[in-house]
């Protein structure tokens, strides 16, 4: 190990070293003063960008190879981080109204963004399962909080927890099979040996397949997506603002880079599983989405659609032609939907009562009339997660859309389109009852969750019209490094 | 192969049979008189009191749980022991750091009162 | 004599099997843990089987990281069933299902 070992890790080493250091720091912040520890805890993924930003461009391996870093890495940890500010500052408020201030809240969410950051650089089987519990445990702990004086949270972390641990039963037998018919459990070795010729290549398939099961328990992908919805919908609502946005972009971190720079060939014999599994997602989430009456369980379905379109990207990194425009094109989505989730989950929040009513499709009656600042930015929120024009997600499936019509799966893209004109139907559903029908909403306004609103209803409607620069990185930060 | 494991097979047939038939045996010849004392648990020949399952205090729990998180932090100790003079001053500042990061969880659980017992 | 790589797999594969299906038969949250469990120590016992065929020590430094990674799950799934024992006196995961589906 090597200064420049460390070097490499210096985002996670800082948001680690910060969440265990916060967590002693916490403990003499009086009860009344809890802001601080939020502040401190913005202020540690702060810093742990600036390593971040200054080697944006560079791709460095470390740790003989277990952490890696190039475009990839960089510009998931840099989406990755301001998704932890940001759930901060929409937890912030939300903690006061519920009464479940307490410090660890951001202490935990902090070991979680480590995680995630970790799994973003994670070149090695080994890093990539540590990556995952750390991001997963504390989720499991932060989905309970409210169990004191909340049962249903308490089932939810339950329900999470189980499944959750399930699927990491997979994933370790994954590798535990990977690692028997490579003899390796670096990723780029085991490239290495699978070109050179495995002889177990069945082993090799079991192992991947069982890796995908797990992971995609984790990032919800049809058929094991039922944890979900109770998930999401017991869970505190700022909990589940980071879980919808943050797990899942590990969890496609994770998998994006195993499949294409750990066994493509493997992947290029289970294209049609992937397509299935793509397809499946598409259908039964926005199809499920419709049904629903509480906007916490609309939203959790909308986040399984959502996944199904980056899921899309899977079979199609199979071509190594393709591979450069599909990650580039999954790494600009998961920005945008994370901004525009992150949106969403906003004004939920803000008209989420203290005694966790407010959360109906019904009680968005009116809000057009009260609050038409708040009602604009939630119809720009829903225009860009069915993904109209000129907003942001218009812009993310239209290269999404374009990389699987390339790779010649015009099925899979007919089911992609046909599944957006469905969402359409629930989420401007909401956008309805908002401006037709009357009624008394009660709006908490504050000014972090304000703020919040701003920033990403500005982003939405900015990355809609300009979305060049953004786009330029994430093609660029797709071409070097991951791809062979 | 196979026929390598013939013994291990044979002694398992013969402890299941042998256990099985003294069983039987027991359960054919033996006499049966219960009577309350017998069926009273055996507590060292002390009267028994109270109910066999007691309710044990939740705090029994917390303390089990760290005891399993602090105690499984020996896999990683034990191996390093084994390797201290090879890694020299390195493996030290490894191990101390190590320990560090296990006493803010020890200093965290102290704090927060999970050692005290009322 | 040896015992071959493949009777360890064997083995492996038939406890990660029942973990499986001890997850989505049982009902009780402590014995699905305990499957869980099961999962996650047959994948050791391939670990350490690989290892030893490749006389490599990779796949042994791996089973520390499970077991630690294992006991950390095991006190944050007890310490929620011992709270959700708490607040409803039964550990049934049939039974905590106020939330539907």
């Amino acid at each position: 190990m090597t200064t420049a070992d460390l070097n490499v890790a210096l985002p996670f080493i800082i948001v680690a070293a910060w969440a265990c250091i916060l967590l002693v720091i916490d403990l003499f912040i009086p009860a009344d003063r809890k802001g601080l520890t939020a502040l401190l805890a913005v202020a540690g993924m702060g810093f742990a960008s600036i390593p971040v930003l200054l080697r944006f461009e560079e791709s460095n391996r470390a740790f003989n190879g277990m952490i890696v870093q190039d475009g990839f890495s960089s510009f998931l940890q840099l989406l990755l981080l301001g998704v932890g500010v940001i759930s901060v500052a929409l937890a912030y408020d939300y903690l006061q109204r519920r009464k479940i201030v307490k410090g660890e809240y951001y202490t935990l969410l902090l070991f979680s963004v480590s995680g995630m950051v970790l799994m973003a650089q994670a070149g090695d089987l080994i890093i990539v399962f540590l990556a995952l519990e750390l991001l997963s445990v504390p989720l499991y702990v932060l989905s309970g909080f409210a169990a004191k004086s909340n049962p249903e949270s308490e089932e939810a972390a339950m329900k999470y927890f189980l499944l959750g641990a399930f699927a990491s039963g997979f994933i370790v037998y994954g590798i535990a099979l990977v690692y028997g018919a490579t003899g390796t459990t670096e990723i780029e070795a085991i490239h290495n040996v699978l070109i050179s010729g495995v002889s177990n290549l069945g082993l090799l398939t079991v192992g991947a397949v069982l890796i995908l099961v797990g992971l995609g328990f984790k990032v919800a992908v049809v058929p094991f997506h039922m944890w979900t919805p109770d998930v999401y919908d017991g869970a505190p609502s700022s909990v589940t603002a980071l879980m919808s946005v943050g797990a899942k972009a590990g969890g496609f971190a994770a998998l994006l880079r195993l499949f294409l720079a750990g066994f493509p060939e493997i992947a290029a014999n289970l294209a049609p599983i992937l397509v299935g599994v793509a397809a499946l997602t598409l259908i039964w989430g926005n199809i499920a989405a419709i049904a629903q009456q509480n906007i916490k369980r609309m939203m959790a379905y909308s986040s399984i659609s959502h996944a199904g379109y980056i899921f899309m990207m899977l079979p199609a990194i199979v071509d190594s032609d393709i591979a450069p425009d599909a990650i580039s094109a999954a790494l600009f989505y998961l920005f945008v939907y994370a901004v525009s989730n992150l949106g969403a989950w906003g004004v939920i929040l803000a008209l989420e009562r203290a005694d966790g009513g407010g959360l109906s499709i019904d009680d968005y009656a009116g809000l057009g009339e009260r609050n038409p600042g708040l009602a604009l930015a939630m119809a720009l929120f829903m225009l860009s997660l069915i993904g109209v024009p000129p907003t942001a997600g218009f812009i993310g499936k239209f290269f999404l859309f374009r990389v699987v019509l390339d790779a010649n799966m015009i099925g899979l893209a007919l089911v992609g389109v046909i599944t957006s004109l469905i969402s359409a139907y629930y989420y401007l559903r909401v956008v309805v009852v908002m401006y037709m029908r009357s009624g008394d909403p009660q709006v908490r306004s504050e000014r972090w969750l304000n703020a919040t609103l701003w920033l990403t209803a500005l982003g939405t409607f900015l990355l809609g019209i300009f979305p060049g620069p953004l786009l330029n990185l994430a093609s660029r930060t797709g071409l070097f490094g991951l791809v062979p | 192969m196979p026929e390598d494991f013939l013994p291990i097979a044979v002694l398992i047939i013969l402890a299941t049979g042998l256990s099985f038939t003294i069983l039987l045996l027991g359960q054919i010849f033996g006499p049966r008189r219960p009577n309350p004392r017998k069926g009273s648990p055996y507590e060292s020949g002390m009267r028994p009191y109270g109910k066999g399952q007691r309710r044990v205090p939740i705090h029994y729990y917390l303390i089990a749980v760290l005891f399993i998180l602090f105690d499984v932090e020996i896999i990683f100790i034990l191996p390093w022991a084994v390797v201290l003079r090879d890694l020299g001053i390195f493996g030290l500042i490894e191990m101390g750091l190590f320990v560090a990061i296990l006493l803010i969880g020890f200093v965290y659980a102290w704090k927060k009162g999970a050692l005290e017992w009322d | 004599m040896t015992i071959p790589t493949n009777y360890f797999l064997a083995l492996s594969g038939v406890l990660f099997i029942l973990g499986v299906l001890g997850v989505l038969i049982r009902r009780n949250s402590i014995v699905i843990l305990m499957s869980i469990e099961l999962m996650l120590n047959s994948a050791n016992l391939a670990f350490i089987a690989f290892a030893r065929a490749f006389e490599a020590h990779t796949g042994q430094v791996l089973v520390f990281f499970v077991i630690a990674v294992g006991a950390a799950e095991v006190a944050i799934g007890l310490s929620m069933i011992v709270s959700i024992y708490r607040s409803r006196g039964n550990i049934d995961i049939d039974q905590i299902s106020q939330l539907k589906g």
